[in-house]
């Protein structure tokens, strides 16, 4: 409970003076200590609150953009169930990124720059998806293994600190299930199929391994944020320990699958109970980063040409707005329930 | 950088019987078009079968430093709660 830890009068507490900051600060990591949540209008360190900006923008972009690979087979999909299911997958995903968009905006973020940010190349999103979905086997990979790397790491911030992150994490997590296992059932049918569709199966999984093993970002060893984040309860793990655990539960399901993990060094270790992979190049994951990928360019491209496309869209709605007293003052509250054309909406 | 629309807070109500419950936020031109929006976004699973939304510039909240000054005083009225007051066993249905 918040107030407990008002209970011992502080001396000075406002913001402006070094005291009053010193008791902000440690006010709030007493409530840290006690796991309990930290909300938009509660006293927060800058740091706490740029650290949080960063990674959920960065969460939300990672969403908008992981519709791409995936969007570009919908057209393909061998069948009216699996087009369903993308379709439904996809769309997913970018309810999950304006979850986070929501997110981002409570601490005083506007959604249009974070738009901007991603437009103008200087936003960060996950590097997963700057490789390309080649074969239908790709999506199939895809939803197994990214969708499961994102689980991995997801879960976890269900219980992070700030609640509005937590909140939509719960929300995301929910529907995280089918994608994955959508994704493990196109490899199935794959791996049971012709020698030529176990292929295909096999060459996604070659291509899409090591990408999906540096989701989990870079090693504890190298990792800037880990420490700071972990005593701030915005993670809750550390990458390395994340990494670990999906590859110890993915291996036996390639295995089931009757696929070949591409790490000659993968060994099940009797002491720690493990698998140990091979070294991750992580150069490659640098690159990656820096715009190098293979889809970087185009990436980014298809999001310009769907805002740019976009473009008269909202703004024949700002116009319709404007003419109808949605975008300027005028009588609007309780619009929702008297309106029957809303009604109509909500229940078509 | 073109502006955002405004910003409206969307209440879904679950099942009816259910009271409207906060689920988020999203941005629309009107009350219309954050319905439609609303629907997209936190209804892809049956979660409702009514919407509220209104403008998050028309909330008026509770200010977190005053939590103590609004709150406190209800926390010594145990009182008000049922177990507060011992009755024997033996008395029944109270
Ligand atoms: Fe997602
Ligand atoms: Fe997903």
């Amino acid at each position: 409970m918040y107030t407990q830890a008002l209970d011992s009068p502080i001396p000075d507490a406002r913001p402006g003076s070094p005291a009053g900051q010193a008791a902000l600060e440690r006010r709030f990591e007493e409530r840290i200590e006690r796991d309990e949540k930290i909300e938009p209008k509660d006293w927060m360190p800058e740091t706490y609150r740029q650290t949080l900006i960063r990674q959920i923008s960065q969460h939300a972009h990672s969403e908008i953009v992981g519709m791409l690979p995936e969007g570009n087979w919908i057209t393909r999909a061998p069948s009216l169930r699996r087009k369903a299911v993308l379709i439904a997958k996809v769309q997913d995903e970018g309810g999950h990124g304006m979850y986070l968009y929501s997110a981002a905006e409570t601490l005083g973020l506007a959604r249009a720059q974070m738009l901007e940010q991603l437009l103008d190349g200087r936003a960060k999103y996950s590097s997963i998806f700057n490789y390309p979905t080649l074969t239908w086997a790709d999506v199939g990979a895809v939803g197994w293994l990214v969708d499961g790397a994102a689980i991995m790491n997801q879960i976890p911030i269900c219980r992070c600190s700030y609640g509005p992150y937590a909140r939509a994490m719960v929300r995301i997590c929910k529907e995280e299930s089918f994608h994955q296992r959508q994704g493990f059932e196109i490899m199935l049918a794959l791996a049971r199929g012709n020698p030529e569709q176990r292929a295909m199966a096999q060459d996604a999984l070659d291509r899409w391994w090591w990408p999906s093993l540096m989701m989990f970002g870079p090693s504890d060893a190298s990792s800037t944020h880990t420490a700071q984040s972990m005593r701030w309860r915005i993670k809750r793990f550390t990458n390395d320990e994340l990494r670990q655990k999906f590859v110890d539960i993915t291996v036996p399901q390639a295995e089931f699958l009757g696929l070949k993990i591409p790490d000659p060094a993968l060994r099940w270790d009797e002491a720690t109970q493990h698998y140990l992979t091979g070294p991750i190049d992580w150069s490659e994951f640098e690159a990656v980063l820096q715009g190098h990928g293979p889809c970087n360019q185009e990436r980014l491209q298809a999001r310009r040409a769907a805002h740019e496309e976009g473009r008269w869209v909202r703004e024949a709605a700002a116009a319709y707005a404007a003419k109808h007293g949605g975008l300027g003052a005028g009588p609007r509250s309780a619009s929702c329930i008297t309106n029957p054309r809303a009604q109509g909406s909500v229940h078509e | 950088m073109s502006d955002d629309w405004p910003l409206f807070e969307v209440f879904i109500r679950a099942r009816s019987g259910l009271e409207h419950k906060h689920v988020g936020s999203v941005h629309a031109a009107d009350a219309r078009m954050a319905i439609e929006h609303a629907r997209d976004v936190y209804t892809r699973r049956q979660e409702g079968v009514s919407i509220w939304v209104v403008r998050s510039s028309e909330i008026t909240a509770s200010d977190p430093e005053e939590a103590e000054a609004l709150f406190e005083p209800a926390r010594d009225k145990v009182y008000r709660h049922p177990t507060f007051y011992a009755i024997p066993d033996e008395v029944k249905n109270l």
